[in-house]
């Protein structure tokens, strides 16, 4: 306890005095400069930490990453492109890139139009924010003490014995034999993906209802004077008005399948073919297999540089209205 | 004689058909019923089980509980922080999540500060980079920084954790930031320059206070994102008596074959405080989520 403790201290004292060190230090060092100087280099001293973090943590490391794909266990030899060649015979690894097409097609689909339909249902009710929070609340919680929450609706246990979890207490009540969600083939990945979905949803449900609250009632009445059924004006002045808002959700919701670990990691730890990319590419670094492990990286980095682009244009066109 | 003219309007035609827009919002109701209750079930049962024996919850599902006999217990909770680590890693959490919190979301302001009100060479350049990324998977980094750790001495420390959750954090941090400085209005920072306060003083004095909700709701999603995270610890950290709580239960999930169930109670542990957080300052969350959804 007393190393807890002594870092508490130091983080304590040791965090302000760095942060207030250096501003005072670099605004000392900045005085001794003409005035022109000054406005020439404060800026960067300004915009620096950040700078040096993201080229540190992100930028090199990145860059360092793709090198090692390239080279072999421990990073002493090149051998081209044997890891890719690996990564695309190897039944392990194409077996988690599918999973995670899986989970890229499910998991957005499943919280976009979820996250949709439960904000336009809601917006019709008088105790609309009891209902939001509840959706919400899986939100701020963990990935890890979600996935023990689901463990329990998932348990399994052998027919004709009393079933504890919740989802096989449901379907014997109605005359089902008990399924191993987690460990039957067909039923583990939809599985993993409605854990995902549940913490997700609320995230969707909120953007789009702010969203969902901007658009003018006058624009839905005139829709539906002039005859428009709730589900035509869903379909035809909502959605598209969302659109933007649905974009930016869905891009959110593709990062985090193609990310997807905690989950995976918890509940499966990759068995029974549920793996996914980042899981394989943090078995490959438990074993210090740098160079598969690289390259594992590297087609996760190919997989977002249309998100990335798509990212960068937004940004550049948001600018140019500011 | 006004009285009764206007009770017999309200009794005779309106009343069917308030009958009938009520049962034509039946369903209606019943979807938002089942949407809760699949939202709801889940966490409820948790904690439902958490406060029940483990024989219990071998016997019979959470849901018994609800009636009597209700067999109500601390028995988890007393294992759960009987188990070795637990509670350490639980007070770890805490040292993980503050300083980094604290360290990205100063680094944060002040560059989103810098990036909206100061002129130099290279700003769109880099903030361009910024938002690039945004999108870059951490896992892309794994390595590499693992790599650097082990050579500087620092695998396994608080130190690490605290610097790598800041590298990852901070382009967003940046971003949602300098959106948010950038949005405050050009003429309070011009005459303030006119009336001669330098760069520190309307940092302090003009950006951070009319800044403060959107600080304030980052700082809670960074807390949360931190607290919660699994991956960045368990790589930087993976068998350190530094450990958070999350590394520990998700080693315990795993190396516990059967007997996981007393789990219920560290789950309920380590989502305590989030879920605390969420409810007290729900309007903060959510805001932070729609101001970094809807712009970002």
């Amino acid at each position: 306890m007393d190393s807890r403790l002594l870092t508490a201290i130091g983080a304590a004292v040791g965090i302000p005095l760095v942060i207030g060190g250096y501003i005072y230090l670099t605004e000392r060092l900045l005085s001794l400069l003409s005035v022109r100087r000054q406005t020439q280099i404060r800026p960067y001293v300004w915009v620096m930490p950040a700078i040096a973090f993201a080229a540190v943590f992100m930028v090199l490391p990145t860059i360092n990453t793709i090198v090692l794909s390239f080279m072999d266990k421990t990073s002493t030899r090149f051998v081209g492109l044997d890891n890719y060649i690996y990564f695309f015979t190897n039944s392990e690894t194409l077996g988690a890139l599918k999973n995670n097409v899986f989970w890229l097609v499910f998991f957005t689909g499943f919280v976009v139009i979820g996250g949709l339909l439960i904000a336009v249902i809601f917006d019709r009710i008088k105790y609309e924010s009891l209902a939001k929070t509840a959706v919400f609340l899986p939100l701020p919680i963990s990935a890890v003490a979600a996935s023990i929450i689901w463990k329990f609706m998932y348990d399994f246990q052998p027919p004709g014995t009393v079933q504890t979890g919740t989802l096989n207490a449901i379907i014997g009540t109605v005359g089902f034999s008990p399924v191993a969600w987690l460990i039957n083939s067909t039923t583990n990945n939809p599985a993993l993906i409605f854990v995902g979905i549940w913490t997700a949803t609320g995230f969707a449900m909120v953007i789009i209802s702010a969203s969902l609250k901007a658009i003018s009632s006058e624009l839905l009445e005139a829709a539906r004077l002039d005859g428009a059924n709730e589900l035509q004006v869903l379909r035809m002045v909502v959605t598209p008005l969302l659109m933007p808002t649905i974009t930016v959700v869905a891009t959110t919701m593709v990062i985090i399948a193609l990310k997807v670990f905690d989950i995976v990691y918890v509940l499966t730890a990759g068995a029974y073919s549920t793996d996914v990319i980042a899981r394989q590419l943090f078995a490959r670094l438990a074993n210090t297999d740098y160079g598969r492990g690289g390259a594992v990286g590297v087609v996760l980095l190919i997989a977002v540089i249309p998100l990335l682009l798509l990212n960068i244009r937004r940004f550049r066109q948001q600018e140019e209205i500011r | 004689m006004t009285k009764l003219a206007v009770a017999t309007i309200r009794s005779r035609p309106i009343a069917p058909a308030t009958m009938r827009r009520v049962a034509q919002r039946v369903p209606l109701h019943l979807t938002v019923w089942v949407v809760m209750a699949i939202w709801l079930i889940p966490t409820l049962g948790l904690i439902v089980n958490s406060f029940r024996s483990v024989a219990d919850m071998g016997q019979a599902g959470w849901w018994t509980a609800l009636f009597p006999p209700h067999g109500l217990t601390f028995e988890s909770y007393q294992r759960v922080l009987d188990t070795p680590n637990v509670a350490t890693s639980f007070v770890n959490s805490l040292l993980i999540t503050i300083p980094a919190t604290v360290i990205q979301v100063t680094i944060a302001t002040m560059a989103g500060y810098g990036f909206a009100w100061m002129r130099f060479p290279g700003r769109d350049i880099f903030f361009i980079v910024i938002v690039g990324l945004m999108v870059v998977p951490i896992q892309m980094t794994l390595i590499p920084v693992l790599r650097l750790f082990a050579a500087t001495g620092l695998a396994g420390s608080f130190v690490a954790v605290w610097l790598a959750h800041t590298g990852y954090g901070l382009p967003f941090q940046v971003y949602l930031l300098r959106n948010a400085i950038g949005g405050l209005p050009r003429e309070i920072f011009e005459s303030a320059e006119i009336d001669g306060a330098n760069h520190v003083q309307r940092f302090w004095r003009i950006a951070v206070p009319m800044a403060l909700p959107a600080i304030a709701s980052l700082v809670i999603f960074v807390f949360l994102g931190v607290w919660n995270d699994l991956l960045v610890a368990l790589t930087f950290m993976g068998s350190s008596p530094n450990r958070p709580l999350t590394v520990v239960i998700t080693g315990l999930v795993t190396s516990l074959g059967g007997g996981w169930q007393f789990l219920t109670a560290a789950a309920v542990l380590q989502m305590a405080l989030p879920l605390a957080v969420f409810l007290f300052l729900q309007r903060y969350f959510v805001r932070g989520i729609t101001s970094g959804g809807v712009k970002g």
